[in-house]
């Protein structure tokens, strides 16, 4: 078979790159390992024994970043919208109530509306009121879609200009579990897309979770006429004497095509390609984590305020990277989907609770082994939760846990990374001609992040100056 | 085609891109992307819009030619002739 271009994986990027290419009239197919859509961010089902009824759970998901309200302009949102040809309610954008980052000895709040944070830092902060004003326009003044850009860190970014090591802590702390491959560090561009997109932007949940963004862009796809095959693994990336890519084996067979996008992991297409597998070693990312999933039987209210998402850290320091001793429990992002505008208060109540963890430990334990150590983070997790809502007694109805090598389990992805390998290629370029690397690896986070990549890639190398 | 003709092609493909824009109210002589939420990615579906929809090719070299209304219809006119 011939296509004008193929996709490898039906995750957020390769559905919007899909979707791209098939609407100016590209043979596209997508392919996809799983059975359903969505790579790091999809979706599953448990039965619900005490009802009898089946419970859904987002996998991924806490919220979505570059929240817009109908009709602001001007943002990555916006492009989004415009380039995939979607309508703003399609999304059925319910905003977050306000989120917080809770150090042991201070709390900052935040929300959809800047002034929040900005008001939190000056009140607790006082005497770094005018570097922060300054950091603030920093952000704003910079280009970070610009792909030219190389790696500078951000922390020697943010001493340059704060003086409090506790501040930088704190704003750096939802940046980097939010996104971060590095250790303990972002490169300087992806800071300032989490900054505008976390801070300036915000929090909001799409009606029905993951599963709606998924369906309206399955829809735009069978709209647009893009081929998508699932349960079907690319076992090589296929290239020529050149050394040019020209197709792909996919399910055994052998698809052509001159364009090839690939949104599996940059280390991971490495492997499936002979070519680049002599040329290059990209790093395999190191940052992984554990998913807590508990279901109550009502809903679950906070001591002081009804806070979306908490970024909790009780480390002297917090520390961004694999755990020590297979999980981090001092830290954690936990995720309450209740608390979502317009808050519903009857029925089942759910919390998601997020360790940093360390695959190669996980990945080692016997089957015994490792349903104890889960059972220790279910533990751990459900203490959290106690010190955050003590006077909470709900019943437990359900839980499940997530860990690096379910992960990698679902996802291909080397190690059990989310946030992929610390080496990106922002114009999605390999050193094997017409191979591009699109989504995490391409240096564009979170869902609206893999999206943006996904068009940005296919107008780039699959539209632009292609011949009709 | 009447130069009228084409400066309601470009509008239908406006409207089309950006749903949320009114394209009733558009001075021609002014720069679309200061009236209109439009961006670098916009300028480009302009240019894949006018080619699958009527066939007519822009050369990358030629997108600041699109820069407003009254120079789409002057630059486009004879491309439908």
């Amino acid at each position: 078979m011939n296509y004008d271009a193929i996709v490898i994986g039906a995750g957020m990027s390769g559905l919007a790159a899909g979707i791209r290419l098939a609407m100016f009239d590209k043979k596209v197919v997508i392919i996809e390992k799983h059975s359903i859509p969505g790579g790091l961010n999809s979706y599953y089902q448990r039965r619900n024994f005490d009802k009898g009824g089946i419970r859904q759970f987002d996998v991924g998901l806490h919220a979505l970043t570059n929240f817009i309200k109908k009709g602001e302009k001007g943002k990555p949102f916006n492009k989004l919208l415009k380039q995939l040809r979607l309508s703003y309610d399609d999304f059925k954008l319910c905003p977050q109530t306000h989120s917080e980052i809770h150090f042991p000895n201070v709390t900052l709040k935040f929300s959809n509306d800047f002034e929040l944070l900005l008001s939190e830092v000056l009140e607790k902060f006082p005497s770094e009121k005018d570097a922060f004003i300054s950091l603030v326009e920093t952000v704003k003044n910079f280009n970070e879609l610009d792909l030219t850009q190389g790696y500078s860190s951000s922390r020697s970014v943010l001493k340059q200009t704060l003086k409090d090591e506790l501040l930088i802590e704190m704003i750096l702390c939802p940046l980097l579990i939010y996104g971060s491959a590095w250790e303990e560090d972002m490169d300087f561009a992806q800071f300032v897309i989490m900054f505008k997109s976390i801070y300036f932007e915000g929090f909001s949940r799409p009606e029905g979770g993951v599963r709606t963004i998924l369906s309206l862009m399955i829809k735009k796809l069978e709209e647009v006429g893009a081929e998508l095959r699932f349960k079907t693994a690319v076992s090589e990336i296929l290239t020529n004497d050149a050394g040019t890519a020209i197709g792909v084996i996919a399910g055994g067979e052998t698809l052509m095509s001159p364009v090839i996008l690939s949104s599996i992991g940059y280390p991971e297409t490495v492997r499936l390609t002979k070519a680049l597998e002599t040329k290059i070693s990209p790093a395999v990312g190191k940052m992984t984590f554990l998913e807590s999933l508990f279901v109550y039987d009502k809903k679950i209210p906070l001591t002081q305020n009804e806070s979306t998402i908490i970024f909790y850290n009780n480390a002297p320091t917090y520390e961004y990277k694999p755990a020590k001793n297979f999980y981090d429990s001092r830290s954690a992002v936990v995720c309450f989907p209740d608390h979502y505008e317009p808050k519903v208060t009857e029925g089942e109540g759910m919390a998601r609770i997020t360790f940093m963890a360390n695959y190669d430990q996980w990945k080692d334990l016997s089957r015994d082994a490792y349903e104890a150590k889960k059972d220790e983070v279910s533990k751990a997790a459900q203490n959290l939760l106690k010190k955050l809502a003590p006077a909470f007694d709900g019943k437990l109805l359900f839980q499940d846990i997530f860990s690096p090598t379910t992960i990698q389990h679902y996802t291909w992805h080397l190690n059990g990374t989310v946030y992929g390998s610390t080496d990106k290629t922002r114009d999605g370029r390999t050193p094997v001609k017409n191979l591009f690397i699109i989504g995490t690896d391409q240096g564009f986070l979170g869902i609206v992040g893999a999206m943006l990549s996904g068009i940005s890639m296919a107008n780039l190398h699959g539209l632009m100056g292609a011949d009709s | 085609m009447t130069a009228h003709n084409v400066r309601q092609i470009v509008i239908d493909i406006i409207a089309d891109i950006a749903p949320d824009e009114d394209v009733t109210t558009i001075n021609d002589a002014q720069s679309l992307r200061e009236q209109l939420d439009l961006d670098s990615m916009d300028f480009l579906d302009i240019v894949m819009e006018l080619r699958k929809r009527h066939k007519v090719e822009v050369p990358q070299e030629d997108y600041p030619k699109l820069a407003t209304l009254a120079s789409c219809v002057s630059y486009l006119s004879p491309k439908f002739a």
